[in-house]
């Protein structure tokens, strides 16, 4: 901590003496603020710069501690004239508060800090009190505190430079020991929108997204949105920060940090990739207002990974064995290995294969269905908008029950549940109609959940219903309410154009309501009428009559039109009424209202075409009428129409086609759903409520052709895990206790670890802790109880007479573990074993899924680990008559134990990060000083790419799913000799196992057109704890599909896939300098990708580039003469086209890269990988 | 997510309002008003409105509207669930949810808002972790605090936001342990002119009252789980226990909750306990109408039928009722059309009744609908639907609880149509 630091944490102090910078900072800021009107609320903040606020603080400046400088103060709101904004209603009196807050009392503090809180949440300005309040910041009482971050938080904004007084307090409290004042810190922290402590924020982001406590990282999650809005350029070092918490495993941070994924960078969904599994299985745990968004983001993670389960109905039998299987865990497992089953027949039937659902597409809907049960709507809307965009039809039954169940809730939640219903019903109706009667109307509903009702009834009525539907509407047609009266008529009608058997019926109904008493419900009727008269005209001569009639009395313009128009339309089934109807409306043509006179036009004109000899002089008067009239609609409307009927000398062409112009059949109007094809919405979304798309809605992409591939999903055991490195070692151990719930929540265990440490720890009371844990475990999630519970009772029943026996036996299995996460310590940090332990635990749970075969071998396995780590912990645990300890449990407690030893004896302190202190204010140059603040932060994170003279080796097969067999691959960059058009895969495998491997081959290889692949020799035997490597050819084509082909040993098959970065389909070629630029000049403009960059620092010499980048790819040096520029070149392995990549550095690490190929795809691809070697 | 909350009485005067992100003037709630104009009634305002910058979603509780503003896209049930969840807690902390006590409490409301979203999403919603964090103001404590100058934040920082059983409070201690549970049903039915059940439908909920110290692991299971085919769950229940022996598993919150509610669906056999016999008749002539209700015990399993309450809406046009109730009384207010007949137990030997004539006003055309009556009642010691609990067992802690159940059966939307 410098001394600048220290100085800086005593604000009244700094106060003073940064006044005189701080006026000179906020008479620039004041200047390049715009001009504005004063009465916009919104931006009142802007008043805070009036140049008399500004005389106030330097004046204040002058007085001394913090008390004084009364009396000028009480002159600034005085001056104060301008600002104030829309909502203040009195002069900015304030001195009293002030005085309150400097006094030394802590209860007059709080009370003058109770009434300003209860000014701001009336509304009211105090943004004047500013600088008297944030000086308590740093107060010790923790109500007064609170209440200043509130104060601090709504008015930072206005007042950013004195808002960055504060700043230092909450940068200590980010390196308090406790993580609950750490946490709240980075929150108010973050909350205070000012631009110029970006810098710092990132930087305590980051820092805070490798803290020890779950909390903390939670609360950085939360952060991210908030610096990510504040300033947008942060976005990619803030996708880095989130692709790190992403990779997280408690459930506490899941559901924040897929929050900030959806508002930083929904587009990534590569990011989740790893971490799909995961979240499915911690879903059941996070908070419901994670899950909401966890559901929602998985739904349009999986339209674009799987494939529509709907495709081929007919051949689908996975549905009709759905819902059974579905409950049982157990026998999803059977399910699974069926699948699999499925997928070895489907690949031998090689073309007409049926669908099979991918595994992890089931886990997503597994895992989602018990959160139905919700008590939260929202997440029952969420889960039940998966199951329909994405479950089969078969299983989407299920969420009508959850559904209807929320009707039971809040008019508000009844609203939107019944709007996404109505959604629903139109596309899968027989979900709903077990329902119905739940949707039936009850005079007290209000009139909008009504309506909704109804659009739901006339969606779900069928043949069958209909008799009972319409008996319902019955009584809703004498509801007091007219307007559901209207809907209701309105209803009637869509039922009757769409079950034709009723129409009748329906239509008689309606006839008889145009005898109703209440005008609104006569002219709807008549509306509805028109459009069904539509459909048969000459049945119903009599009823067009009976309408006739009602021109006298009925005054609604849309009825009269509407009767108006059909007249006119079926003139020739009324042939002598229609005349006389126009005689009347010619009468009272005057004051009609306008859509009434553009239909006695019309009528005019169709009986000029049909029955010229009664009507002539009639319309004639109407047209002269209308010529006059003062809407120029109906004045153009007369004029074109005489043009048309009345034949003149002058009359053009088309007169001849008058009749046949008006007297066109008219096709029926088709009456639909308003909710028709609003499904293209997410259901459950804002955007699908108001029909249209709200900001920030992402679209719910369409099911892809072919699956992408799904290997994308296993999630690498060597995969680069958070750093826990930023923690002192003293800090580490104060904080043992809470940073417990990190680990244990990734296995769904609560109470027990925190127990079963105390007993590690302390040694004592296991008593008191084996109650404890007697109590949690029940507690503990699902998940991992159904993965121990097999283990378990066998466990049991040999424990006692096996227990000395097995520990023998199995001691080198364990070793061989043992030895393996020590050799990968090495590489990483001690901290980082741990998580990289339970994940391949949760890995081996989810193999055990999809593989049941080898779950046997496999529970052996963990259960011995499980023993042995038993014997260390407790030799006395007393048969206990409840639960026996599970497994996981003890290999928590086990991994416990390791890390406090790691931490004694060969834990190497890391040196702490020391954030340089915001010592900017004595500075003019506070940017470029906040700049120097981010770069010290890139020094902080160690590099992470290994200087790589070997090559990089990827995973073929894991240990657990190999049965003991593992397989890695690297590509060692040889020529193959075999074909020079294929890239060199060398395989190493090794047999962990007890027994030998044999005949090890290749089958069953499945390409993408174009690509062929050289198997390796037969590996006729792998004795048990053997190595052996063999030598591929692929050729990729150019391209970066993966090879997917079974990996076959003499019992077992393995799919696996390779897929190749970009940067090794290319082979290295040598070209001079001049060569070079040759050829780089035919390879210009789209051949040619630029990107602009940073070179990260520990890059920036000529040696560490060339390095990079041809770690990055495969491409040989050419030579170069300026030292500014690194050039390298290559071809493609396949079409042999010609890679060559330029980097060119300038000053401070800023560094162009330049590569030209012909194919584009390839050069964007690689422009994207050398950029990430070099900048990181 | 949430950008603003105000909070709007029912005069349309914003008296609270708590920002999230940065201001956003309060006159974006003229669109709401606007709305609210249109709707006549304050329960048909549309709980999400369109703005040209901002969408507003609101909720209507207590008289009251909680409004929020929104940005960008969110699932609209999340925010209208998150403001019910704040009306419960103001429930919760204040004993009530109305202008004065909110305007009252102020600084705690500020304080629990504060607490409750971070950057307008959820941070802590559950009641214990809040009152950890923020105590609940009692008069005891207001004194106090005004004497010494003591705060109601919490001094100990929120342990519970930490756990994995965020809804229970660590160290919980009684000196009588006791756990109780309410099991409520309501039955929710609509029943046409003649007597026939169009719709009946069961909604149950369990509340518990669970005083128990430390640890305590609960499980309840009951005779006929059968009954139970649509269920929700307090985060507390373990699911998996459910699914596959149908017995409730949990670690309670301390003090009240809803451990669950149950839905029985119409396409069940729902017992309706009273039937009505009504006739409502409005004459042409003479301007005045004819009302006689009978009440009669139906399916009530043995059990009496008590807080017998029938309420009409009666259309505009009637002025005054003058009518005899043979038990009970009845009042009639004519400025809401309300009617209101409070019979209190159900006696089957001598069925409740209420005869007499309506006065109507002239020269106003008859109501074509006659109204429909609302039934509450109350039926103690029966769960309609046939439900018990069988067995209440406490595991993980040695005292031995006090345990009680009760059931009661209400009429929820219970309506009979004339």
């Amino acid at each position: 901590m410098t001394a600048m630091q220290k100085l800086l944490q005593l604000p009244v102090n700094a106060v003073n003496m940064v006044k005189t910078v701080q006026s000179q900072v906020q008479g620039q800021e004041e200047d390049k603020s715009p001009v504005l009107t004063p009465d916009s609320g919104q931006q009142a903040w802007y008043s805070a710069l009036q140049p008399d606020e500004l005389r106030h603080l330097r004046s204040g400046g002058t007085g001394g501690g913090g008390g004084g400088g009364g009396d000028q103060e009480e002159r600034a709101p005085l001056e104060e004239g301008g600002g104030g904004g829309g909502f203040q209603t009195q002069p900015l009196r304030h001195d009293d508060l002030k005085e309150m807050l400097d006094s030394n009392k802590d209860s007059l503090k709080l009370e003058a800090m109770k009434r300003i809180v209860a000014m701001i949440a009336r509304g009211k300005n105090a943004s004047d009190l500013f600088p008297a309040v944030v000086k308590n910041v740093a107060c010790k009482n923790i109500e007064v505190k609170k209440l200043v971050y509130v104060y601090l938080v709504r008015y930072a904004e206005e007042q950013q430079d004195l808002a960055l007084l504060s700043i230092s307090t909450f940068q200590r409290g980010l390196k308090d020991p406790n993580q609950l004042i750490r946490a709240s810190a980075l929150r108010v922290l973050s909350s205070i929108r000012v631009t110029i402590i970006v810098p710092i924020m990132m930087l305590a982001i980051k820092e805070a997204a490798s803290d020890m406590s779950p909390y903390v990282r939670k609360t950085a999650a939360h952060a991210i949105p908030k610096l990510y809005s504040l300033d947008p350029e942060q976005k990619d070092q803030l996708i880095e920060v989130i692709e790190k918490l992403l990779a997280d495993k408690t459930t506490l941070v899941a559901g924040s940090v897929v929050m900030a994924f959806e508002e930083v960078c929904p587009e990534r969904i590569d990011l989740i990739h790893k971490n799909y599994r995961k979240l499915c299985n911690l879903l059941i745990d996070v908070e419901e207002w994670g899950q909401v968004v966890i559901i929602n983001m998985l739904t349009r993670y999986a339209r674009t990974q799987f494939l529509n389960p709907n495709i081929n109905e007919s051949l689908l039998e996975e549905g009709g064995s759905g819902d059974k299987t579905f409950y049982g865990s157990d026998e999803d497992e059977d399910e699974d290995e069926e699948e699999k089953e499925k997928k070895a027949e489907a690949a031998a039937m090689a073309k007409r294969k049926p669908y099979v659902m991918d595994p992890d597409h089931r886990l997503l809907l597994r895992n989602t269905k018990p959160l139905l049960q919700s008590r939260n709507a929202a997440v029952v809307m969420a889960v039940a908008q998966l199951y329909f965009h994405l479950a089969p039809k078969a299983e989407v039954g299920v969420i009508a029950k959850a559904l209807v169940r929320l009707l039971r809730s809040h008019s508000e939640v009844q609203y939107v549940v019944l709007q996404n219903v109505a959604t629903m019903s139109i596309k899968r109706r027989g979900m709903f109609e077990p329902y119905l009667k739940s949707f039936y109307i009850r005079s007290t509903d209000p009139t909008q959940i009504k309506v909704l009702k109804l659009e739901v009834l006339t969606n779900l009525a069928n043949e069958t219903n209909i008799s009972t539907i319409l008996r319902e509407f019955q009584t809703y047609i004498k509801s007091m309410d007219k307007d559901f009266v209207a809907a209701t008529i309105q209803a009637i009608g869509r039922c009757a154009t769409n079950i034709s058997e009723v129409r009748d019926t329906c239509l008689n109904g309606l006839v008889q309501l145009l005898s109703n008493r209440d005008e609104l419900v006569v002219a709807e009727s008549v509306v509805v009428i028109k459009k069904l008269l539509q459909m048969q005209p000459e049945k119903h001569s009599d009823i067009i009559k009976h309408m006739a009639k009602l021109t006298d009395n009925i005054q609604v313009p849309m009825a009269r039109a509407s009767i108006l128009w059909l007249i006119g339309e079926y003139c020739e089934h009324v042939p002598k009424i229609a005349p006389d109807v126009l005689r009347k409306m010619a009468k009272s043509f005057t004051n009609e209202e306008d859509i009434v006179k553009l239909q006695i036009i019309n009528l005019a004109a169709k009986l000029y075409l049909t029955n010229s000899k009664q009507t002539k002089l009639l319309t004639q008067y109407v047209l002269n009428l209308a010529k006059y009239d003062q809407n120029y609609d109906i004045r153009d409307r007369a004029r074109f129409i005489r043009q048309l009927i009345v034949p003149t000398e002058k009359s053009g062409a088309l007169s001849k086609y008058a009749k046949k112009l008006f007297l066109a059949l008219k096709p029926a109007p088709i009456l639909e759903s308003p909710f028709k094809d609003r499904d293209h919405f997410q259901l459950g979304s804002l955007s699908h409520l108001l029909n249209a798309k709200a900001g920030g809605y992402q679209e719910l992409p369409d099911w892809p052709e072919a699956a992408p591939d799904p290997s994308v999903r296993n999630v690498e055991v060597k995969e680069s895990v958070p750093e826990w490195t930023k923690c002192s070692s003293r800090e580490k151990r104060k904080e043992k206790k809470v940073e417990k719930p990190f680990y244990t929540d990734s296995e769904g265990e609560s109470g027990p670890t925190e127990s079963a440490d105390s007993e590690s720890d302390s040694a004592s009371g296991s008593e008191s802790s084996s109650g404890s844990e007697e109590s949690g475990s029940g507690s503990e999630s699902e998940e991992s109880k159904e993965a121990s519970e097999s283990e378990e009772e066998e466990e049991e029943e040999e424990e006692e007479q096996k227990k000395k026996k097995k520990k023998d036996l199995k001691k080198p299995v364990q070793e061989s573990e043992s030895e393996q996460s020590s050799e990968e310590e090495e590489r990483k940090h001690q901290r980082k074993s741990k998580p990289r332990k339970s994940e391949s635990e949760s890995e081996s749970d989810e193999d055990e899924e999809s593989e049941s075969e080898s779950s046997q071998s496999e529970s052996e396995d963990s259960e011995s680990e499980a023993e042995v780590k038993k014997k260390k912990k407790v030799q006395t645990r007393t048969a206990e008559p409840k639960p026996p300890p599970k497994p996981l449990k003890k290999e928590s407690k086990k991994e416990k134990k390791e890390m406090s030893l790691l931490d004694l004896d060969d834990f190497e302190p890391a040196p702490s990060p020391q954030v340089t202190p915001v010592n900017t204010f004595l500075s003019n140059s506070l940017v470029t000083d906040l700049e120097g603040l981010s770069l010290s932060d890139s020094v902080l994170s160690p590099a992470t790419i290994a200087p790589s003279s070997t090559l990089k080796s990827y995973e073929l097969l894991h240990r657990i799913t190999g049965e003991g067999l593992s397989v890695e691959y690297c590509f060692s960059r040889q020529p193959f000799s075999p074909d020079a058009n294929m890239v060199a895969v060398q395989m190493q495998f090794t047999n962990n196992a007890s027994s030998d491997t044999k005949n090890l081959h290749i089958e069953d290889v499945k390409l993408q057109s174009g690509m062929r692949v050289k198997e390796f020799p037969e590996i006729e035997l792998l004795p048990a704890g053997e190595t052996a490597t063999a030598v591929m050819g692929i050729d990729f084509c150019d391209s970066t599909q993966a090879a997917n082909f079974q990996l076959c040993t003499h019992t077992r098959k393995f799919f696996v896939s390779i897929q190749p970065p970009v940067g090794e389909l290319m082979r290295p070629v040598f070209l001079t300098e001049n060569e070079f630029k040759k050829e780089q000049g035919q390879l210009m403009g789209m051949n040619e990708i630029t990107e602009k960059l940073t070179l990260d620092v520990k890059c920036r010499n000529e040696h560490a580039i060339v390095q990079r980048v041809t770690t990055a790819a495969n491409l040989s040096r050419v030579p170069c003469g300026s030292d500014k520029e690194c050039r390298f070149a290559g071809r493609t392995v396949t079409s042999g086209s010609l890679v060559l990549v330029t980097v060119a550095t300038k000053e401070e690490g800023a560094a162009q890269l330049t590569v030209n190929c012909e194919k584009m795809v390839i050069g964007t691809m690689l422009v994207k990988d050398i950029l990430q070697a070099l900048t990181q | 997510m949430i950008h603003s909350l105000f909070l709007i009485n029912h005069l349309g005067d914003i008296f609270l309002e708590k920002h999230w992100k940065s201001v956003i003037s309060r006159s974006v709630c003229d669109y709401f008003f606007e709305a609210r104009e249109k709707a006549v009634d304050p329960e048909n305002v549309p709980p999400v409105l369109q703005t040209p910058h901002h969408y507003l979603i609101s909720i209507y509780r207590g008289k009251l509207f909680f409004l929020s503003v929104i940005q960008t896209e969110v699932p609209p049930l999340f925010v209208i669930e998150f403001l019910h969840r704040v009306a419960d807690t103001f429930q919760d902390y204040f004993g009530g949810c109305s202008e004065s006590v909110i305007s009252d409490n102020v600084v705690i409301v500020y304080e629990l808002l504060e607490e409750m979203l971070d950057n307008g999403f959820p941070l802590a919603t559950e009641s214990n972790v809040l009152k950890e964090m923020i105590r609940p103001p009692n008069i005891l404590r207001s004194v106090v605090n005004t004497l010494t100058g003591g705060s109601n934040v919490g001094e100990t920082l929120p342990q519970g936001q930490l756990s994995n059983i965020p809804w229970r409070r660590a160290g919980v201690k009684y000196t009588n342990n006791e756990a109780y549970f309410d099991v409520t049903e309501e039955i929710d039915a609509i029943v046409d002119k003649s007597g026939t059940t169009v719709s009946a439908e069961i909604q149950g909920v369990i509340e518990a009252c669970v005083k128990l110290s430390g640890m305590p692991d609960l499980t309840m299971s009951f005779m006929n789980p059968r009954l139970l085919d649509d269920v929700s769950f307090h985060p507390c229940v373990r699911f998996r226990r459910w699914e596959s022996e149908r017995i409730l598993s949990f670690i309670p919150p301390d003090g009240n909750f809803t451990l669950m509610t149950y839905h029985i669906s119409s396409q069940n056999l729902v017992a309706i306990p009273v039937y009505v016999k009504q006739s409502i008749s409005f004459f042409e002539a003479g301007s005045c109408g004819r009302l006689d209700i009978t009440i009669g015990p139906k399916q009530t399993m043995g059990k009496t039928v008590e807080d017998l309450k029938v309420t009409v809406h009666m259309p505009k046009a009637v002025l005054n009722a003058n009518l005899t109730a043979s038990q009970g009384n009845y009042t009639y207010d004519f400025t809401t059309k309300l009617l209101v007949w409070d019979i209190g137990k159900l006696n089957p030997q001598k069925l409740p009744n209420l005869r007499g004539s309506l006065s109507m006003q002239t020269g106003v055309p008859n109501p074509e609908e006659n109204p429909s009556l609302n039934i509450d009642l109350k039926i103690q010691q029966l769960a309609i639907s046939g439900l018990k609990v069988s067995r209440l067992d406490m595991y993980g802690e040695t005292y031995k609880p006090f345990k009680g159940v009760k059931y009661v059966t209400k009429a929820g939307k219970f309506q009979v149509r004339t």
